[in-house]
């Protein structure tokens, strides 16, 4: 019996590449692909009058996606997305820069310190924000003890404190695949650059930039792309004056209850989504560096 | 000396401008802190009444909350083990043989990670309609585990990637079976490419909203929870509950960090 096993075993790989990629490749199939293939096929169907789903091609939904209103969320969604990854580049290039390159003996805790937050629940953290700029928040309190206001200043449901609890999620998506990048520099290019009579801009433009080019495509790519999709921190902090498509999203499927509609509003996102996945690897973008 | 003043300066702006951008990263989690010891008994929770450790005591009788925790950490563990099993297996199934599909599989594995979670939650949400799946515990753990199992998979495959063949053949010529040197040999030496995964997966699914919020039905997770009462005002019992959750972890990674840090420098 031993024989024959270890005969079976050597010959063929069919049995051991069932049982180690079989599980994934049935999860795969029914839990990512089936679910969005489905999600297409939604997009074509009609609802009848009591919003349940008929399987009756129409190309309706597709129609109502060019509604004025709706363009200009997509505007809004695209301006949104589009201002928090320049600010997540902004912020989260010199701060990776910093971490990545410091000799301190601490430069782990450093980088811990970037993950910890999201050990608090994201939804809490940005109800955190919620509380601490309210009107009775305690930004505005401080700022009416020393006297800068006398009324308390609205600072939420403007398009401005969306972006900063977009750039507040977002940021961290940003600051790691940068930190690998900057990590990776060598010393001496650096060095090099500078004998040669570099000035510290040049050797910023010429050298460290286009070095860590990859970890700024896919920190932008990290950070744009799921941005389109958090109607949380637009529903708390925007309070309905900053919808982006996830928002709309959402409504069709929890409260409106069209769901083929939903459906093709999801189907913008995809086409999104594979569009910039392909810029990306135009550019020489690795698709591993994309899984933080 | 001039270069060294400059130097100085240049340093002193960057560790000013880090400790901004940590100031602004933990900025929401010490408001959450504090307003977990706010005093106050009136919706919306907001202004300061005193300090008081009166909300750590009424956060026991608050069983649905307490109940909705227990939900996201259940789920949590469950899903961090299946989808490490799940994604151990595959991550060295797909690096060892050759089969049909292999390259659809490894471009199927990007899209939980590229595709926004909004368009990952409805179409689960659909497709367990469809297919009359009651929606609740089991839904959510498979909408977990369906969303981490690539994060385990890249952790795993990173580990493989300098992975030496020849440990395997030696173990095989001295007569362990294919099981026994999956177990005694594979395993570890991948140890810390799993471990790293399973922490990925762990961290995904506590942080979750978005998926769990389209595939949740009556199970109510913790961040739903809080959802709901986000318009009325959320009681600082959350607050209290969400600060012992933060030094659990902390102190959590404090012990094992010291492991996990050594582990690396064996790594390189």
């Amino acid at each position: 019996m031993m024989k024959k096993r270890s005969k079976h075993e050597f010959k063929s790989n069919t049995m051991p590449a069932m049982v180690t990629v079989g599980p994934v490749a049935i999860l795969l199939l029914f839990l990512v692909v089936a679910p969005l293939i489905f999600v297409a096929v939604m997009s074509f169907c009609q609802t009848d009058e009591f919003y349940n789903v008929v399987y009756r091609f129409t190309a309706a939904n597709y129609g109502k996606l060019v509604s004025t209103d709706y363009l200009k969320i997509y505007a809004q969604s695209l301006l949104i997305a589009f201002v928090t990854t320049v600010i997540c580049v902004l912020v989260g290039y010199p701060f990776a820069y910093v971490i990545a390159r410091t000799k301190s003996r601490k430069k782990q805790l450093f980088y811990m310190l970037v993950i910890i937050p999201f050990w608090t629940n994201s939804l809490i953290r940005i109800y955190g924000w919620r509380t601490f700029l309210g009107n009775s928040g305690w930004l505005n309190k401080l700022l009416m003890t020393i006297g800068l206001v006398s009324e308390p200043v609205e600072f939420l449901y403007k398009t401005g404190t969306t972006v900063l609890g977009m750039v507040y999620c977002f940021i961290p998506f940003m600051v790691l695949p940068l930190y690998t990048a900057i990590e990776k520099l060598d010393d001496s290019l650096l060095e090099a650059s500078s004998d040669l009579g570099a000035k510290p801009l040049k050797t910023l433009f010429e050298v460290i930039l286009p070095l860590t080019a990859s970890g700024i495509f896919s920190g932008c790519i990290m950070v744009f792309i799921p941005c389109l999709g958090y109607f949380f921190v637009s529903n708390i902090l925007g309070g309905g004056n900053t919808d982006m498509i996830g928002n709309l999203i959402e409504r069709q499927f929890k409260s409106a209850n069209n769901w083929p509609l939903g459906a093709a509003l999801s189907i913008i996102l995809i086409l999104v989504t594979l569009l910039l996945v392909k810029i990306y690897q135009k550019l020489g973008g690795d698709m591993d560096s994309l899984g933080v | 000396m001039r270069k060294a003043r400059k130097e100085k300066r240049i340093k002193r702006l960057s560790v000013a401008f880090c400790s901004m951008v940590y100031l602004f990263l933990f900025l929401p989690i010490f408001v959450v802190v504090a307003n977990s010891f706010n005093a106050t008994t009136t919706k919306p929770y907001l202004s300061w009444k005193g300090f008081s450790f009166d909300w750590y005591i009424k956060l026991w009788s608050n069983s649905s909350l307490l109940e909705s925790f227990g939900n996201t950490m259940i789920i949590a563990v469950l899903s961090t083990i299946l989808s490490t099993v799940i994604g151990t297996l595959g991550a060295v199934g797909i690096y060892r043989y050759k089969f049909k599909g292999k390259g659809m599989i490894n471009a199927f594995l990007y899209i939980p990670v590229v595709i926004p979670e909004i368009v990952i939650g409805i179409a689960l949400l659909t497709i367990f309609t469809n297919v009359n799946i009651p929606r609740g515990m089991v839904t959510l753990i498979l909408s977990h585990v369906s969303f981490s199992v690539p994060y385990v998979i890249f952790n795993v495959r990173a580990r493989l990637s300098g992975y030496d063949k020849s440990i395997e053949e030696a173990s095989m010529d001295l007569g362990a079976n294919r099981v026994v040197t999956f177990f005694e040999i594979t395993l570890p030496v991948l140890a810390p490419g799993i471990a790293g995964g399973a922490l990925l997966a762990f961290t995904l699914s506590i942080d979750d909203v978005i998926i769990s919020y389209f595939v949740n039905g009556q199970t109510k997770t913790y961040p739903l929870k809080v959802m709901e009462s986000i318009k009325s005002g959320v009681s600082p019992d959350v607050n209290a509950l969400s600060t012992l959750v933060l030094i659990g972890t902390i102190g959590l990674v404090y012990l094992t960090q010291s492991g996990i840090l050594s582990g690396k420098h064996k790594e390189i």
